[in-house]
């Protein structure tokens, strides 16, 4: 096996539930100034895979059929998410729902804790995604960085674990990053996707950089002041993050290594 | 000479300033409105009517502050009740970010700090550090300003028929301003639906429009005269007008009661919900129909009904007058 073997790296072709897909960006659809320029973010991004929200837009399966249109004309895969659902009842309902709306058993499991911080409550979500999965949902959980919490969902049945880079919609990146690298080392062989608190490109490449599989994201996006523009470089900053992780990061170290040898150097001061 | 005959379905906001300047440019105007009562189906009645092209540029495209600049204008010269005394836009310091974005992307405001919003809105005095005044803007009641809109048709002399339904077809000129009901006539039509509450409350007043930015429920609170003001509003994918959510109310009128503790004592008026009329990029159009007779339809306000309404109406007498089809409103949505 040759060093440069990117298998050696950990890298691999983004898998989610023994399906090959070819972008490792997702993309939320809530919140952008219309949905014709959703559209163009969409394909701007070049994202297989956006996420739409069920509990409100479509309490009571209400959702706007010409918006229903709009998002299934997008020609992507949909995967419907849970996000606002305070308990795992009803996440459960919610998700089957989705089942029903969208005709796929993927599932995007939000369980919050509180309106105020969003933060995931990590006791409901696994007590959630264990139903989900005897139910025949792909769950996959949106989570905090927290090792434990992945075991127990990866226990339960989750092939793909969606640890936080930040609260929804702070836009603060990876607040913590070196939890998050324990997690990749921890789960080498699980598909894990940063999911939420992506605020910049160089956000989102350096998830890719540490080896995650795919990032996730949506407000910004949705809130630039050109939704296609920050698409479109999302999905240059992903792409890059990714080839750079498999062509193999040098270590960073504390003191200066000459890209030129010194040894050698002729002197040029010696008038 | 004989006058040309036209006419107009739909008396919401598109309807009636559409029948209004044509009655007003020598037109003879026939306006038909399916409901009996005037505006008990229009979802312009639930509208802040906030004239605010250059708050609204926050989330619209620029032609939608570009026309709403103009329709600014029309309002404030036609109009003898409209408000203009700007509107003010705040954040909790939490969500400073939100006011930072919000003024990049908009124009022809100031940044004001807590001396100038107390000065502004001295109910608002210490609540707020920084915000953005947009000093150019208006605002109306709604209910108010097309009741004034149908007084004014109906003094030109046009022919007004409540509780009729338009059959189509025989007219030289037809404009079709029937909002969300002429959505099996347009197939890219969509409802958004918006919620707004209406209460009353002796203990605060504003001078204007005050927006409060937050990440997840922003709202307008719009004042409407005699201790009462409107709340709005939530924009949903969604094409239901039942009922108002508990959840929208709890949003709402919590935001409210974050903008000033005062309104905690206010009675609510009413809760109402809507459906506005859209095309996928949220922009009106003028579309032609030729078929028989000419039959254009205006539609799509979006939440920009007030704000077009006078623009659109001057859009469409112009192609009238003289074929000209200004802008992109004509094209295909």
């Amino acid at each position: 096996m040759n060093i440069r073997d990117k298998k050696l790296h950990g890298a691999k072709d983004l898998c989610i539930y023994g399906e090959a897909v070819a972008s490792r960006l997702l993309l939320g659809t809530a919140g952008y100034p219309s949905p014709a320029i959703l559209k163009e973010a969409v394909t701007a991004s070049a994202a297989n895979i956006v996420t739409v929200s069920l509990r409100r837009e479509a309490a009571g399966g209400r959702l706007g059929d010409r918006f229903l249109e709009i998002i299934r004309d997008l020609g992507v895969r949909v995967l419907p998410n849970t996000a606002g659902c305070r308990t795992a009842r009803d996440a459960i309902t919610t998700a089957q729902m989705a089942r029903e709306l969208f005709g796929t058993d993927w599932i995007k499991l939000e369980v919050i804790a509180n309106d105020d911080t969003l933060q995931p409550d990590v006791f409901g979500l696994v007590e959630a995604a264990g139903a989900l999965v005897r139910d025949g949902f792909k769950v996959l959980p949106y989570t905090t960085e927290d090792l434990s919490v992945a075991e127990r969902l990866q226990r339960a049945g989750c092939d793909v674990i969606m640890p936080w880079g930040a609260p929804i919609g702070s836009g603060r990146g990876l607040a913590n990053a070196t939890a998050l690298k324990s997690l990749r080392a921890y789960f080498p062989d699980a598909t894990l996707i940063i999911d939420a608190g992506i605020g910049a490109p160089s956000h989102a490449a350096l998830a890719m950089e540490l080896g995650y599989d795919a990032v996730l994201l949506n407000t910004a996006v949705a809130k630039a002041a050109d939704p296609v523009r920050m698409a479109e470089a999302f999905a240059a900053a992903v792409r890059a993050g990714s080839i750079g992780f498999e062509a193999g990061l040098i270590p960073s170290r504390d003191m200066a290594v000459p890209s030129t040898p010194v040894a050698g150097t002729p002197f040029f001061d010696l008038e | 000479m004989t006058k040309r005959e036209v006419t107009i379905v739909g008396a919401g906001i598109f309807g009636l300033w559409q029948a209004y300047t044509l009655a007003r440019a020598g037109y003879a105007v026939r306006l038909l409105e399916e409901s009996r009562e005037p505006f008990a189906r229009a979802s312009s009645q639930w509208a802040g009517a906030m004239i605010a092209p250059e708050c609204e540029a926050e989330g619209a495209p620029a032609i939608v502050r570009d026309l709403g600049r103009e329709g600014l204008r029309i309002w404030r010269e036609q109009y003898p009740h409209a408000i203009n005394n700007g509107t003010l836009v705040v954040a909790h310091g939490r969500d400073a970010g939100d006011l930072t974005r919000f003024a990049n992307m908009t124009e022809r405001h100031l940044a004001v700090g807590a001396a100038h919003i107390e000065e502004l809105e001295p109910a608002l005095a210490g609540r707020f550090e920084r915000g953005l005044y947009f000093e150019s803007e208006s605002h109306v009641d709604a209910r108010k300003a097309l009741g004034w809109l149908l007084e004014q048709v109906r003094e030109s002399g046009a022919e007004i028929h409540l509780g009729t339904k338009w059959r189509g077809g025989s007219h030289d000129i037809a404009i079709d301003c029937r909002g969300m009901g002429a959505q099996s006539d347009l197939k890219s039509l969509r409802g958004v639906r918006g919620e707004r509450v209406l209460i009353q409350t002796g203990d605060i007043s504003l001078a204007r429009p005050v927006r409060l930015l937050h990440p997840r429920q922003p709202i307008y609170v719009v004042p409407q005269g005699d201790g009462r003001f409107v709340i709005g509003a939530s924009v949903i994918e969604r094409e239901d007008d039942g009922p108002m959510t508990l959840k929208s109310a709890l949003d709402l009128l919590g935001s409210a009661y974050a903008l000033h503790p005062a309104f905690g004592e206010a009675s609510v008026l009413e809760t109402s919900a809507g459906v506005r009329p859209s095309f996928p990029d949220n922009v009106p159009r003028i579309l032609v129909e030729q078929a028989g007779g000419t039959v254009l339809r205006v539609n799509g306000a979006y939440r920009h009904g007030f704000l077009l309404a006078p623009v659109l109406a001057r859009i469409v007498e112009q192609y009238l007058s003289d074929g000209r089809r200004e802008g992109a409103l004509f094209s295909s949505p």
